[in-house]
């Protein structure tokens, strides 16, 4: 067994091998060096965890920079920041509530209406749609995702615009009678065109993610649904959304992280007004639309600080919202693998 | 086929000068390999118990066993490719030439200059036929054209795949189909001027031809090198190789002739698993 | 009986209109985009002539005039953010996915890559006016694209890092078995392997950037003139088209249509050929 003690018997030829040569060097004399540096191993390694390093400095600084230059702010205003409605840069007055707010309610707003369209898009590409469909509706739907955001800042305030105060509008006004949600003049700027147009550009990025997510899904599991006769629908309800439940929570949250630092296309539409109104036809603000009107024109170190500090509460916001989105993700895909 | 070059020839590691070193060389018989008490842990998982054998020169060695039985595992230690995964960790001794390979001052390059390998898939870079094979020569070597080009041919040649290729050298390595692509990857391990070709099942993918024209090539490499094959396939153990070495779970059952092996196992395990009543 | 058929009917019907609600909620994707397009080319294309190529900006009444320095501010802002972004986005992106793969900085890395993709690109503005355009004194191009590299930054980390994971691992063994050390084989084979998926990448990411306006309002400001110099405000085609379009008059109004129709032609032609090649490639 062991061939130590089990010599096998020498096969026909012994010692050295003659083909071998007597031209041939010994090993142990042959040079071998390699003709390429070996010493930029470690030196390519540490430039390419120097630059992964960059990413999380990146986003230390960023948060780190915005809250010190916005600091001033602070000093000033103290926690009254937070809550003051007041929005005078000639007497240096400062509050982020009135853009806190619209930033909150034009998201939900558009989370609201794009979620079930995202979903139904979703559904409709993976479950539903053959093949031939499937792929130039899924690219054309990517194509919305692509459109630069001032390009629907533009076509909003040109042409959906109008539209809203011609038709949408007053018919929302007729619909809902007298509640304050719908008062005032239908011109097609404010809160709610705001939310449209973010509700529209978001669809495309919840949709996506939710097609990845159920692609995750077993085909197993589907099949024995359909086998037990299942309906498309129903293969979708009781086997592709339960199994990806925290999926599709993620595809909402990412939205969501969208929405709320979106820019130009809600500067375009929202009438840039620092206050709050109940109605949704009034002009309004969110913070990143604040910024985009101010900033380059902000003189007052107090009125730059108090931008800046804006700039921060939004850098909180989404941050927390996009890493819980990535938490989500992240854990359905555990689970696909571990399973 | 004509080759100007003669290959390098190591000196002879026989049991009367190197007996201390490798305790495993047989009489008279010159073993380029011995690997001297190896173990080997998968993190907590031990894969290697214990091995000691000897590969020797101008044979081709096969490695046989049920699958995990750790004959790749084996095969990897010899030019250290596991090392590139962390937790992979060896002890004991593999001797080139009397050196041990897994001492830390080894260098890893030159070894693997020594010790040349053929992977299961075929694994042709993605750049032409002619550069393929110069990818390794010029790690080392830096030559005028027409040397390389010889070089390249000679590779070829002995790769048994210049005839097929002669005219297309500057098409992708990778429109090749199946059973080229393993010679051009035999071909580019030759180039080197390797002492040792280590083949991990070389011929699993490819189909009935292309795998005999594989082991047909192996009858002739083993003129100039020393071939250590990893194969699931019994029958070509048998066909291909001078040696076998019976491996199970991680310990090493039987190593002798093949002949002897297949014929006249004397464990029960190596005549169990010939027979087929396990792996 | 009577009642099984009932529920088979009742299972059809809410399958049927779940179809017709999936099919209602795909073309409320595409009627928006065939009418923002529909849009741009009627009212973006009159615009578009050899003049808006060639010619600077005129005051608003004068007829004729041209957006030719925003176009070249554009063209040299993304430059300078592609050279800034992408090799650092490439290495980062090369040591997830060759050297970092499981270990904590290469997790972490990931995940706040993935975070800053979708990060507000104005927050990126806010930022580089505070570390660039402050201690520098003064809006630059230079300050643009660093703003515009940022943002190109995790877009092209985790494409690399996609491609580089399609590269099989037998492959690398095979490179490294012949001795080379590993940035031969990364650069050589691996690269070399991935070329076309990370091309796709870098492209995707220079079209992400193309189309944003917010992080170069108060980085590279706007410039009415030609800007031969990155040290100062650099006008460019989006930040012009977001004042023109604001603006009160009519033919400013109608350059900015000029310049939204180019900028979206720009951004979904290198996402279509991105989408298509890599359709092409499966590695």
């Amino acid at each position: 067994m062991n061939p130590d003690t089990q010599n096998p018997s020498p096969p026909g030829r012994e010692a050295i091998p003659e083909e071998g040569g007597a031209a041939a060097p010994p090993a142990a004399s042959r040079a071998i060096r390699l003709r390429v540096p070996r010493w930029l191993d470690p030196v390519f390694r540490t430039a390419t965890a120097a630059a992964a390093c960059l990413v999380l400095l990146l986003i230390a600084a960023m948060g780190a920079v915005l809250y010190s230059k916005g600091h001033l702010a602070t000093t000033t205003f103290g926690l009254r920041f937070l809550w003051s409605q007041a929005w005078d840069p000639v007497k240096g007055d400062f509050g982020a509530l009135p853009a806190i707010f619209g930033t909150v309610v034009s998201s939900a707003i558009a989370l609201f209406i794009a979620t079930p369209i995202a979903l139904g898009v979703a559904i409709f590409l993976t479950e539903m749609a053959p093949p031939w469909l499937s792929k130039p509706v899924g690219l054309a739907i990517e194509m919305l995702a692509a459109v630069p955001s001032i390009i629907y800042g533009m076509w909003g305030l040109f042409v959906f615009a109008p539209f809203l105060a011609a038709r949408v509008e007053p018919a929302l006004q007729f619909i809902a009678g007298g509640l304050p949600l719908f008062e005032g003049a239908p011109m097609g700027i404010g809160m709610l065109p705001a939310s449209l147009i973010l509700a529209v550009m978001i669809l495309p990025f919840i949709s996506s993610v939710m097609r990845d997510v159920f692609a995750l899904v077993p085909a197993v599991a589907k099949e024995s649904a359909y086998g037990l006769g299942a309906t498309t629908w129903e293969v979708v309800r009781s086997v592709v959304i339960p199994h990806t439940r925290s999926g599709v929570l993620g595809a909402i949250f990412l939205g969501l992280g969208r929405a709320l630092g979106e820019t130009m296309a809600v500067t375009f539409v929202i009438g840039n007004a620092h206050r709050i109104s109940p109605s949704l036809l009034a002009p309004g603000c969110t913070i990143a639309s604040t910024l985009a009107n101010e900033f380059s024109e902000a003189i007052s170190d107090l009125h730059v600080a108090s931008l800046i500090q804006l700039g921060f509460i939004l850098f909180l916001i989404t941050t927390f919202i996009l890493a819980c989105a990535k938490l989500l993700l992240w854990r359905i895909e555990a689970q696909v693998k571990g399973r | 086929m004509t080759t100007p070059q003669a290959p390098a020839e190591a000196p002879a590691l026989t049991i009367k000068t190197r007996r201390t070193e490798a305790p495993s060389v047989a009489g008279g018989l010159l073993a380029r390999l011995a690997v001297d008490r190896l173990n080997f842990w998968y993190g907590a998982h031990q894969a290697l118990k214990e091995i000691t054998l000897p590969v020797y020169a101008n044979e081709v060695t096969a490695f046989i066993g049920p699958s995990g039985c750790g004959k790749t595992t084996l095969l990897r230690t010899f030019n250290r490719m596991y090392e590139l995964y962390r937790g992979h960790r060896a002890e004991g001794r593999v001797l080139l030439d009397g050196k041990n390979v897994l001492d830390p001052d080894v260098d890893v390059t030159a070894l693997r200059a020594r010790v040349g390998m053929v992977f299961q898939k075929p694994t042709p870079f993605p750049m032409s036929i002619y550069d393929n094979i110069a990818f390794g020569i010029r790690l080392y070597e830096k030559l005028p054209k027409s040397v390389m080009r010889e070089r390249v041919e000679i590779a070829l040649h002995r790769a048994a795949l210049w005839d097929e290729v002669k005219d297309k050298l500057s098409h992708s390595g990778m429109s090749l189909s199946g059973g080229q692509q393993q010679r051009l990857c035999i071909a580019r391990a030759i180039a080197v001027e390797p002492e040792v070709i280590l083949m991990d099942e070389p011929a699993s993918a490819l189909d009935p031809i292309a795998t005999a024209k594989i082991e047909e090539l192996m009858d002739q490499l083993k003129q100039r090198y020393t071939i250590v094959i990893v194969t699931h396939n019994m029958q070509q153990a048998a066909r291909v190789a001078g040696y076998t070495a019976f491996m199970y779970l991680g310990e090493l059952v039987e190593f002798g002739q093949t002949e002897q092996i297949f014929t006249t196992p004397r464990e029960v395990k190596t005549r169990d698993y010939l027979t087929g009543r396990f792996g | 009986m009577a009642r099984d058929r009932g529920l088979y009917l009742r299972r059809r019907v809410a399958n049927g209109a779940m179809h017709v609600l999936a099919l209602l909620s795909a073309l409320f994707g595409l009627v928006w985009l065939f009418w923002i397009l529909t849009v741009l080319v009627q009212k973006g294309v009159p615009a578009i002539n050899w003049d808006f190529f060639t010619k600077l900006p005129t005051p608003p009444g004068t007829p004729g005039g041209g957006l030719a320095n925003a176009v070249a501010g554009s063209l040299m802002i993304t430059l300078l953010a592609t050279l800034i972004g992408v090799p650092a986005g490439v290495l980062a992106g090369t040591y997830l996915a060759e050297f970092g793969r499981k270990n904590a900085l290469a997790r972490v890395a990931r995940f706040v890559s993935d975070v800053l993709v979708s990060a507000p690109s104005i927050v990126v503005g806010v930022f580089v006016y505070a570390v660039v355009v402050m201690p520098l004194h003064g809006f630059s191009g230079f300050a643009g694209a660093v703003a515009l590299a940022i943002i190109m930054v995790p877009v092209v980390i985790r494409t690399t890092e996609e491609i580089l994971n399609l590269v099989p691992d037998s492959l690398r063994e095979a490179a490294l078995a012949l001795g080379a050390p590993h940035w031969k084989v990364i650069l050589s084979v691996c690269y070399r392997r991935a070329l076309a998926g990370m091309t796709t990448g870098i492209l995707l990411a220079v079209a992400r950037v193309s189309g944003e306006t917010a992080p170069l309002l108060f980085t590279a400001l706007n410039s009415p003139f030609w800007s031969p110099s990155l040290a100062k405000p650099v006008a460019t085609l989006n930040v012009t088209l977001f004042n023109y379009a604001m603006s009160p008059y009519d033919d400013w109004r109608n350059l900015a249509w000029g310049a939204a129709l180019l900028i979206t032609l720009g951004v979904l032609f290198a996402t279509i050929l991105a989408r298509v090649v890599v359709g092409r490639i499966r590695i």
